[in-house]
């Protein structure tokens, strides 16, 4: 939290002035960073779903339809905002502006690249469990608030949902922590240095350390499989996208929502489904790490070597993002009881079988030099 | 720095914690319970115990509010009907109040006479990470109370699946393995049926 001793302003005022400016410039770059991605991964994932179904996809804004998310994001700012008449005015405004929130602060602690990264705190991944755990509240408090019978439903479906998958995903985490044994995220890529066969999803390549790769190995692409589609449920992705399953609810809890309330909601929505991506990169694919050799031996500057490792965790995210919009656009949806019965009776007691594991591959099997010192 | 940080969350908390008892809306009662949990986390941080401020947003704002919040959004009690014999529990209400406050006192004198110093994880001593300091006392020196708390919880589980499962005949119900287990042969019957004749 504190700036450290030794940095030495440029101009001549207070260092916690100097630190605080220069985080609040590190926070915007992330921003915009981030909202330009959005734009673009909106367009994507409407390119992806056309060309699976043999259409165009947007293409009449800019070359290609580049532009299409910035018309409409001005679409939706400049449209009147409507409010139901029997809502509760405060949380119904409160809830968009909530998931929006929530979905940026998450951001705080992904590491882009060796060093490059906001806030490196000791309890990373445990602060992004936190607050993904807080995104539910958005919804349900939307479709409360809305007092309108489809938000409501809507809203109550995904609360169970995103408990529900919340907990498997937890233990999906644990499975990682206790082969990193750290919680900090930069320690968890840096434990995957050194190849592909190193990352968590391909560990069963890692052939020195046979045979107990074979254990780790299989484990972790269960885990890595399990934590894509627990990410679909938890983000409200098809096939689980049942809080706003058109067909049933029309738009589930923000069918009452227009203009910039739903495009909050919607950028909330999108931002967490990147978020995933994220957090699926850094867990299980090594982060900012070339699948080959390292970047460090490129012996680049430190600068370019940054911006290299945050291209390669940035190509990462969006390769994940389009396994996301592929599920999207080839799976049918979910029936509720099926959802159900997938979070507490198939990826519970599964992920506690790999938590059993793994605890057992670390007190007997891993070579004593592996885990990471704290 | 410090101090601000804590006076702001701590009067925060306190006055969400009114608002809590104060809130008409039982809905904006639970919403402002969250913000009093959410407040608290930020106390823990500002102690540096960073792994039990996460916890506690995971535990009890993301899971347990979210509970709250369900039941009492599906619940359709006239909450105002409700309290309107309030005053006739003012009595009890008092009493339990008094014990409270008697108790506070109590532990409030014992711990003046005798100042413990209350170890901070940000006083430096610390060379070990939070998550690390809890879990080399938590299996170690208190496994014995870690595991019969695990034992309680285990048992008020299955009391509750107990409470709430029923099964009634009659009511029909996906079975997966039968569904998965189906063969074709018994599922599909190919019939060669003469024009104008049914199936007869």
């Amino acid at each position: 939290m504190n700036p450290s001793a030794d940095y030495v302003p440029f101009v001549a005022w207070p260092v916690e002035v100097e630190w605080a400016l220069m985080k609040t410039g590190q926070v915007l770059i992330i921003m915009i960073l981030l909202l330009l991605t959005l734009a673009f991964i909106l367009l994507f994932d409407r390119k992806v779903w056309a060309a699976v179904q043999l259409r165009k996809g947007p293409n009449v804004v800019g070359p290609f339809g580049l532009f299409q998310s910035f018309a409409d994001f001005l679409k939706f700012v400049l449209k009147e905002i409507v409010i139901p008449a029997g809502a509760n005015k405060t949380v119904f405004l409160l809830a968009p502006l909530l998931t929006f929130v929530v979905a940026f602060i998450a951001w705080a602690v992904v590491p882009w690249g060796p060093g490059i990264v906001i806030a490196d705190l000791n309890v990373g991944i445990l602060y992004i469990f936190a607050i993904s755990s807080l995104g539910v509240y958005g919804i349900i408090m939307g479709g409360w608030a809305s007092n309108s019978k489809y938000p409501f439903l809507g809203g109550l479906r995904s609360a169970a949902q995103m408990v529900s998958y919340e907990v498997s995903i937890g233990f999906i985490i644990i499975t990682v922590l206790l082969l990193v044994g750290s919680l900090n995220l930069t320690t968890i890529v840096e434990s995957q240095a050194g190849g592909a066969w190193k990352w968590h999803a391909f560990r069963i390549f890692y052939i020195p350390e046979f045979p107990a790769n074979i254990l780790v190995g299989v484990t972790m692409i269960v885990m890595f499989v399990m934590f894509f589609i627990s990410a679909l449920a938890e983000t409200n992705r098809p096939p689980f996208d049942l809080p706003e399953a058109e067909s049933e609810l029309v738009a589930g809890y923000q069918v009452e929502y227009s203009s910039t309330p739903y495009l909050l909601f919607m950028i909330g929505e999108y931002l967490n489904i990147v978020l995933m991506c994220a957090i699926m990169t850094i867990l299980f694919l090594g982060g900012w790490h070339l699948p080959l050799g390292s970047i460090e031996a490129l012996g680049l500057s430190p600068f370019w070597a940054g911006a290299l490792a945050m291209l390669v965790f940035y190509v990462k995210i969006w390769a994940v993002f389009f396994m996301f919009a592929m599920v999207k656009a080839i799976v049918p949806r979910y029936r509720y009881d099926q959802l159900m019965r997938l979070g507490w009776k198939i990826f519970l007691p599964t992920s506690l079988v790999a938590v059993v594991a793994m605890g057992y591959y670390v007190a007997f099997l891993q070579p004593a030099s592996a885990g990471v010192a704290p | 720095m410090l101090a601000i940080a804590f006076y702001v969350l701590a009067a925060i908390a306190v006055i969400s914690a009114f608002a809590v008892i104060a809130a008409r809306n039982p809905v904006h009662s639970v919403l402002f319970l969250i913000l009093t949990f959410f407040t608290a986390a930020g106390l823990f941080v500002l102690l540096g115990a960073e792994f039990l401020a996460m916890l506690l947003v995971v535990v009890y704002v993301g899971a347990v509010a979210v509970l709250f919040l369900f039941v009492v959004m599906m619940l359709d009690v006239d909450f105002a009907e409700m309290k309107k014999g309030f005053l006739q529990y003012l009595p009890a209400g008092a009493l339990v109040a008094l014990v409270l406050l008697g108790e506070l006192g109590l532990v409030a004198g014992a711990a003046m006479s005798v100042p413990v110093p209350i170890p901070l994880a940000s006083d430096g001593q610390a060379a070990v990470t939070n998550a690390e300091a809890i879990g080399q006392v938590l299996y170690t020196e208190y496994l014995l109370v870690f595991q019969l708390a695990g034992l309680v919880l285990f048992v008020a589980m299955i009391g509750a699946i107990v409470l709430t499962l029923r099964r009634r005949p009659g009511v029909k119900k996906q079975d997966i393995a039968a569904q998965v287990g189906r063969k074709r042969s018994e599922g599909v019957e190919l019939k060669d049926i003469r024009p104008g004749q049914g199936l007869g």
